[in-house]
């Protein structure tokens, strides 16, 4: 337990002055960092949604498209603008880069008289991350103090980890579910990138945060941005804070959950909630795995393999004959209540990063941000705005 | 592979397989690699991750005396699906262990204090390795006052080891039992219930406590009654744990890691999470 409160507070990066990177720059960036060995992993638009996948060439990025997220609400449209990073985000944090969704652990083989257990660490893969927003660089920088600062370092994290190199995309445009300004993670990364840009009509301004960013950038040997270039980026980055209008009032947690803990609400939120763990697996930060065995067929040998959990499983409180979280209002409260307060007791720091993933993803567009209103305020507890979905 | 690994199991054979009641056994393991059997060290009231092949593990509370961690007691009731398994183990047979994991008893903190170990059920595995830690050290400590219950006669496990403590110097062993037959000769009830019979000096008695969670939520404020502070009580606690490292997040309660923080708390700390439902 740390005695650290409150929302996020990452590290200022070095600032060497801006550079831009014209749209040529920008594949050469892409280039140099295949040439370093990287994997460069990128947005992509597949089956309605952006996810990462492999990017050689500018034209693998989403040129022209933009997204229109709302509660349970994700849909994708052609803009025929020519920004490449328009999309805010999809479904996929940066989490499964460092904590995999599947993770062989060990393997054990029967040997004569016992067995013989080995882990089986990732081996060492290279990958840049192109466009990682604020919020999920944020989110990172949690996962890495639950994975790599606690009683037991874990090694197949740390592994995956040290290989990534992460370019930021500043946003200038918000969905309507983000709440990045509220929770002090973006618009702007804030920090735990190599390198970070800001898109503008023909090319992006960039900045290094590490000096392995500033090796690859200068390797490019790009002009300094204008100062007109750099106000743009400002005003766009200010534009896009301004725009959100989703907010959460951390400044009386971890305690107002607490105190709420018998709160009416619950009853009502577990009407709508279907327990369907979309919230956990979006959420860039909701670290609960399990550990599953698999032996083989003939019982010589069996993987011991993690795997992403949710805390709204049947199984996720179960202990021998009894279920301690039963109900679904059992799992929302332990959901919301250690994301948005045990979580400040036990990291020193809030499990939300203000992504907005939760609230997009909720098949019935929870909206983690009006139930804790509902929950905190003293006035009509039960009230939901009109127009909200109801279950 | 030289990185230290919280995740790795270490083979461990079963050196005896002790039947304590119609569905709990004493496994006592010794770990295969003779390098790692003489450096394991582990305090009272920590737990091991227990495996076994193929099927998975299951977090069991280390029974046998600190002092000598050579061979690992671990008193396992047969529930579920890895412990179901674990049964059909015999001596010679290799199970896996990881750990120690968890915060044990406070025995420094006991010496010189009069210690009570009230325990319910199979409650009175996790303390066993404290009460001899105590015993070893008898003239640290002041008197030792031991209150366990059971649901019938048949669940009394370790009876040896109670009758052996009650002929210790300066030492109380009381036993309930809710549901008695003929042959039980101790109190008829429940545990709480013998908890007049304790005697409590706040200043010097420190209680020791772990058994069903109703048993400790209504049996500390008792205790508190009689004049003792509620920081003078320690209990263990039990959730759902796959990891042992604060990672897996199942084991939480409250702001708590039960693997990492726990099992054993002092009681003001977890006091408040004790009573609420669903959590």
């Amino acid at each position: 337990m740390t005695e650290a409160k409150g929302p996020h507070r990452l590290p200022e990066p070095p600032s060497p002055r801006p550079r831009f990177l014209s749209l040529s720059l920008f594949q050469r960036l892409i280039d140099a960092l295949r040439n370093k060995g990287y994997r460069v992993m990128g947005p992509t638009v597949r089956d309605g949604a952006l996810v990462w996948d492999e990017i050689r060439q500018v034209a693998d990025l989403p040129e022209g498209w933009r997204e229109t997220q709302e509660p349970g609400r994700y849909r994708l449209e052609r803009t025929g603008s020519g920004r490449l990073f328009d999309v805010v985000h999809g479904p996929e944090s940066l989490k499964r880069f460092a904590f995999a969704a599947r993770e062989p652990l060990l393997t054990i083989e029967r040997k004569a008289g016992g067995f013989l257990a080995s882990s089986t660490l990732p081996r060492r893969e290279l990958i840049a991350i192109l466009g990682a927003r604020a919020c999920d660089l944020a989110g990172l920088a949690v996962q890495d103090r639950i994975f790599l600062h606690g009683s037991g370092a874990d090694p197949y994290y740390q592994a995956r980890r040290d290989g990534l190199f992460l370019v930021a995309v500043n946003c200038t445009r918000a969905a309507s579910t983000c709440l990045c300004a509220s929770m002090n993670t973006g618009p702007q990364a804030r920090g735990g990138y190599d390198v970070a840009l800001t898109e503008l009509d023909g090319g992006f301004v960039a900045q290094a945060g590490t000096p392995a960013g500033l090796e690859v950038l200068e390797e490019l040997a790009p002009p300094a941005a204008t100062p007109e270039q750099v106000t743009a980026v400002q005003e766009g980055i200010d534009a896009c804070a301004r725009s959100q209008t989703r907010r959460l009032d951390t400044s009386r947690l971890p305690q107002a959950l607490y105190e709420a803990h018998e709160h009416a609400r619950w009853d009502d939120v577990a009407q709508r909630c279907l327990a369907c763990t979309n919230c956990t697996m979006v959420c860039p930060t909701c670290f609960c795995h399990t550990v599953a065995d698999l032996p083989d067929l003939d019982r010589q040998t069996s993987a011991r393999v993690r795997l992403w959990d949710s805390c709204f499983t049947q199984d996720h409180g179960y202990i021998h004959g009894k279920n301690v979280r039963p109900t679904i209002k059992d799992r929302y409260r332990m959901w919301l209540t250690h994301k948005l307060a045990s979580w400040i007791d036990q990291f020193g720091m809030s499990g939300c990063v203000g992504c907005g993933r939760c609230i997009t993803w909720c098949p019935v567009g929870i909206d983690l941000t009006e139930e804790l209103a509902a929950l905190t305020s003293t006035g009509d507890s039960l009230a939901r705005p009109a127009g909200s979905p109801t279950g | 592979m030289t990185e230290f690994n919280p995740l790795l199991i270490h083979p461990a054979v079963i050196v005896d397989k002790l039947r304590e009641t119609e569905d709990i056994y004493t496994f006592r393991l010794r770990f295969a690699d003779p390098a790692l059997s003489r450096s394991f060290r582990f305090a009272a009231g920590q737990f091991n991750m227990v495996y076994a092949f193929g099927v998975g593990e299951v977090p069991i509370s280390i029974v046998s005396d600190p002092d000598e961690p050579e061979v690992l007691d671990h008193t396992v009731r047969i529930v579920g699906r890895v412990t179901g398994a674990m049964a059909r183990y015999e001596t010679g047979d290799s199970l896996g262990i990881r750990g120690p994991f968890g915060q044990g008893w406070p025995l420094e903190e006991a010496r010189g204090r009069d210690v009570v170990i009230i325990t319910g059920g199979l409650g009175c595995a996790p303390v066993v390795g404290a009460i001899e830690y105590i015993f070893r050290r008898r003239a640290a400590y002041g008197a030792v006052t031991i209150v366990h219950g059971v649901k019938t006669p048949q669940d009394l496990l370790y009876r040896e080891r109670f009758d052996a403590w009650r002929r210790r110097p300066n030492t109380t062993v009381l036993l309930a039992c809710d549901r008695a037959d003929k042959s039980w000769q101790y109190h008829i009830g429940v545990v709480t219930e013998l908890f007049e019979q304790v005697s409590v000096d706040p200043e010097r008695t420190l209680v020791l406590m772990c058994g069903p969670e109703i048993m400790m939520r209504l049996g500390a404020p008792i205790l508190m009654k009689k004049g003792l502070p509620a920081p003078s009580i320690y209990v263990s606690l039990e959730r759902h744990m796959e990891c042992g490292i604060g990672l897996c997040g199942h084991c939480q309660l409250g702001p708590w890691f039960l693997c990492t923080d726990g099992p054993v708390f002092r009681y003001d700390r977890i006091a408040p999470w004790l009573g609420k439902t669903g959590v």
